[in-house]
This record gives structure tokens, sequence and C-alpha cells, in this order.
């Protein structure tokens, strides 16, 4: 699904953030991919999203090179990822609805089919009957779990997660890595970012360790 | 068989695809034409003074242009006369006036001649210039008589009208002669500079819409960058984020273009009363014109366009540069 061949990204005023980066992640599996604040987690997760363009390497996505592609192919190729952050990312003006509605309404999908899909989303994370709500009215897990919502309405390949759990309580957290389970036993792969060390070692998935930029598989 | 079937009707399921698609596109752009104008009345006063300042550009070039169009109305009746006047020396009797103008009839070179003598100039000039008691206390009667000549539309050069004036003015009886035509073109040339300047003034201002609504857009853009940040990540295409700007954009062009038509013809409306009082003294029937509906159709038309185009402009280029981090 997902794969790493000698990827290296430079910053001209931070140097180095990744170094030969290798790796693969197979269709339906799940891995955690951890490190220290700076240790380039963010970078790697950008790389994919197509938000920021690797120096060297390739990254190929699904079949797709990823690392080398125009600028008009990219909300194309993005299509096929669910984005969940830690900030969750949510418009604020918007109902919890339009929210989860948005990777549709943006690939052009009819009226019928959004609405059948954003419920049956919200239904998977447990907000049903919140669609009429506002982000602000809900509380911080909720909001994550609007933001989940929104990453899987449009049913991605993969779902990459920077630090979902990061403003989160363990309970929370917990309910979280669950629902993710549900979706890799779908048949979606995943890749979270955390530095939450205890959560990693409570669901023991694969661990892909950076390190000043150079990854360690453990 | 089985298979002509499967062949059509995957080719069905196709076509009932791009209808829908077809169908959530046209979906799309209506909710981008009302949404936008809903988010306009969400900030009211920005709005309004943006719209106010494009209205009143757009009424500034469109005002001028009517005026200019109203002045050519008053000249226009004045074209294509190439009417000669020539004023007889005092001395001259009406018999002898009469004569010359049946002389001059025969004259290969006109078309027409007409003889008005010191009386009829000076009852025609009561009846008109609404001085008649003022003028009836006069002793003697100051207005020569003329005889007014119209050439032979044959003649249409310039050389061939000067040949003929001189010719009359030759003439014994002949105090001077004169040509329509000469303040005619003057008027023409004048009305030729004030359309120019018209349309210079327009394309000035034209280009002060579109950079206005070109900015009033950079500046919404800017507002909603986390919007659009979110949008290109679920991924949105550029086309798909600026459709509602360009929305916009239409929305301050279309207004303003109406509000400027209001404008254009208020002040027309204010200056029609003393216009047609001024009219009157002169004698005259002019009806002030208002911008009839096809230049109303044009100024909407531009004034949108513009608009659209000065959104689309900036748009193009701030959608490349705006990249979510």
């Amino acid at each position: 699904m997902l794969r790493f061949e000698h990827v290296s990204k430079r910053y001209p005023d931070t140097g180095e953030v990744l170094t030969e980066i290798n790796f693969d992640l197979a269709k339906g599996e799940m891995a955690f991919l951890t490190g220290r604040s700076g240790a380039g987690k963010s970078t790697l997760l950008k790389l994919i999203a197509m938000m920021e363009q690797c120096n060297r390497g390739t990254i190929m996505l699904d079949g797709q090179n990823v690392s080398r592609v125009s600028e008009h192919k990219i909300p194309y190729l993005r299509r096929n990822l669910g984005l969940i952050f830690q900030d969750y990312k949510l418009l604020n003006d918007r109902t919890v609805f339009d929210n989860v509605a948005l990777p549709l309404i943006v690939s052009g999908v009819n009226h019928q089919e959004i609405s059948r899909r954003v419920r049956a989303s919200l239904d998977k994370v447990g907000l049903l009957g919140k669609e009429k709500k506002y982000p602000v009215a809900l509380s911080g897990g909720e909001q994550q779990r609007v933001g989940i919502a929104r990453a899987i309405v449009s049913k991605p390949k993969l779902i990459l997660a920077d630090e979902p759990t990061g403003n989160l309580d363990p309970d929370l957290s917990n309910e979280i890595m669950l629902m993710f389970e549900e979706f890799k036993h779908a048949g979606t792969s995943l890749l979270i970012a955390t530095h939450d060390i205890e959560l990693v070692h409570r669901f023991a998935y694969r661990v892909l360790s950076l390190d000043k930029g150079h990854l360690i598989e453990a | 068989m089985s298979k002509s079937n499967a062949v059509h009707k995957h080719n069905q399921s196709f076509l009932a695809l791009i209808k829908e698609r077809f169908n959530a596109y046209l979906l799309n752009h209506a909710h981008g034409l009302f949404s936008s104008l809903g988010r306009l009345t969400r900030t009211p006063f920005t709005s309004a003074m943006t719209i106010l300042v494009l209205a009143i550009a757009i009424a500034l070039a469109g005002g001028f242009y009517n005026m200019v169009a109203n002045i050519q109305q008053l000249t226009g009746n004045l074209e294509a006369s190439n009417q000669m006047s020539l004023f007889l020396k005092d001395n001259i009797s009406e018999a002898m006036g009469q004569k010359l103008a049946d002389q001059l009839r025969q004259h290969p070179s006109s078309e027409s001649v007409r003889y008005i003598s010191k009386k009829q100039a000076m009852d025609e000039f009561k009846l008109n210039s609404g001085f008649g008691d003022a003028l009836s206390a006069l002793e003697t009667n100051p207005l020569p008589s003329v005889i007014l000549v119209q050439p032979k539309n044959a003649l249409e050069t310039d050389e061939d009208m000067q040949r003929l004036m001189r010719e009359f003015k030759q003439l014994p009886q002949v105090d001077f002669v004169q040509v329509d035509m000469k303040w005619v073109e003057r008027m023409q040339t004048i009305m030729s500079i004030a359309k120019r300047a018209v349309f210079l003034v327009s394309i000035l201002l034209g280009l002060a819409v579109t950079f206005i609504t070109g900015n009033t857009i950079r500046l919404e853009l800017y507002d909603r960058r986390h919007e659009v940040y979110i949008s290109k990540l679920v991924g949105a295409t550029n086309g798909f984020i600026q459709r509602p700007f360009l929305y916009s954009g239409f929305w301050l062009g279309f207004i303003s273009g109406f509000l400027a038509w209001l404008i254009i013809s208020g002040m027309f409306l204010l200056i029609e009363s003393p216009v047609e009082e001024l009219s009157i003294l002169y004698n005259g029937s002019f009806q002030l014109r208002y911008l009839g509906f096809f230049e109303f159709l044009i100024l909407m038309l531009s004034t949108s366009g513009l608009a659209v185009m000065g959104s689309l402009g900036v748009l193009h280029y701030q959608l490349r540069h705006l990249k979510p981090q």
C-alpha cells in the first residue's frame, strides 16, 4: 500500500530532517510512528500527504509515485487518504454534518449519497444524532471523533493520524484506538504518529521509530 | 447476448454516474452562488463600503457617458446640414433680395433656396426667442435679410464648399456668408474628444473595479485560509476552492453595477427639471435621455465581468501559494 525507498528530506534552514527512510506498509496493516518531537514524524506524514516533497527517493502510494507528482494531480491523489490531526482541524462555522461531508462534496458526490455516507461515518464513531451541532459545542473527544468520521467518510485506503490522541485523556485515547482497530479489520491501512509510549505498548502493533531522521524498526 | 447485455448495463450505469456527477456539480454551483451572497451579508459594513466605492466608480464612468450621450443628442439634429447663410447688405431691398434668390435658384450647385426678409426674420425671432415685447420697442429692425442656400449633395468635398462660398461672397448684394457646417464640424470634433474621454475614463474606472474587487477577494481568502487549507487536505481542487470566491466577486460587481445604475438615474432625475426649464427658455423640446435597457445590460455585464476577472486573477495567483502547513 505504502512504500518508502531511500527517502530523504532536507529543509534549507534546519538541514536534513529525514535520512534514507525505507519501509513498507501493507494493505490492512496498522503501524505506530514514534519518536521525540522534532524527530521527523510530522515531516514524514507531510511527504505522504503531498504537503511537502522529498529531496531524494521515492514514495509509492497504492501504485502511484507521490514523491514526484504534478500540482494539479495532488487533489485527486489526496482523496485516497484520510487525514487525522491533533488539533482536529474542523471548520467551526459549519455543522458536524457539513464538516464530515466536506471530502465528499469536494469530489462531487451527489446529495443522497453524501447524506447516507455521512450518517454511516458518524454512526461508526458514535456521533449519530449530533449532525446539526457545531464543533465548539462538542467535547475534545467528540471533536476528534468528528475528525475521524471526516477521514473515513470517503473510504480511504490509507489513514494518516498525527498525534490523534495528543489532546485526549487515556480513556478517550483507548476508545479512539479501538476505532482504528476496526478500520484496520475492514482493510484500511493506518499510520499513527504518536509519542504516547504507553499507548504504543498497550496496543502491540508494529512500531516505526524515528531518531534524528533515521528510521529504526523495533 | 448476455455479454452485450452486460455492456449495455455497464454503459447505462456509467451514464447514470455522469448524470449524477453533473447534478452534484450544478447543485454545488447553485450552493456557491447563494452562500457567497449570504457571506456578503454576514459582514454588512465591509461589504457595503466596498460596494459603495465600486458603485461610485462605475457611476462616474456611466454618468459621464450618459452626459456625453445627451449632448450628442442635442447636436444630433445639426448633423449633415451644410446649409449656407448669405447675409445681405442693409441697403438691399426686399424686391432685390427676392430677385437674387431667384437667380440663385438657377445656380447649378444649389439644391434649394429660401429667402427670409428683414421683417420675416424679426417675426420669427420674436416668436422663438421669447423677447417678443422687448423687440417691439425697437425703432428700427436691426436684423439683416438672409438667403438660405442648401447646396447639392454632390458638393461633398471641403474644396467644393469653399469655392461656392467664395463665389457667393463676391456677389455685390452679399455682406457675408456663413456655413453652418463649420460649427457643426467643430461641435462634432469636440464630441469625438468627449467620447474618447468617456472611453478612457471607463477604462481607468474599469481597472479600478477589477483591482478593488481583486483586493477584496484577496482579503476574504486570507480570512478563510483555514478553510482553504482544510479543503485542500481533503482533496479539493483549486477550481473547487475558488468557486465561492468567484461568486463573491460576481456579486460585488453585480450589486455595485445595479447601485451605479440607480445613482446615475438619480443624478439625471435631479437635473431633469432644471434642464427642462432651460430647454423651454430656449424654446426647445429637449428630452433628457437615461440609460436604455441595452446600456443597462452592458453596464451589468461589464461590471460583473470585470469583478469576476479581478477575482480570478487574484485567486489564480494566491491559491497556488496557499499551501496547508
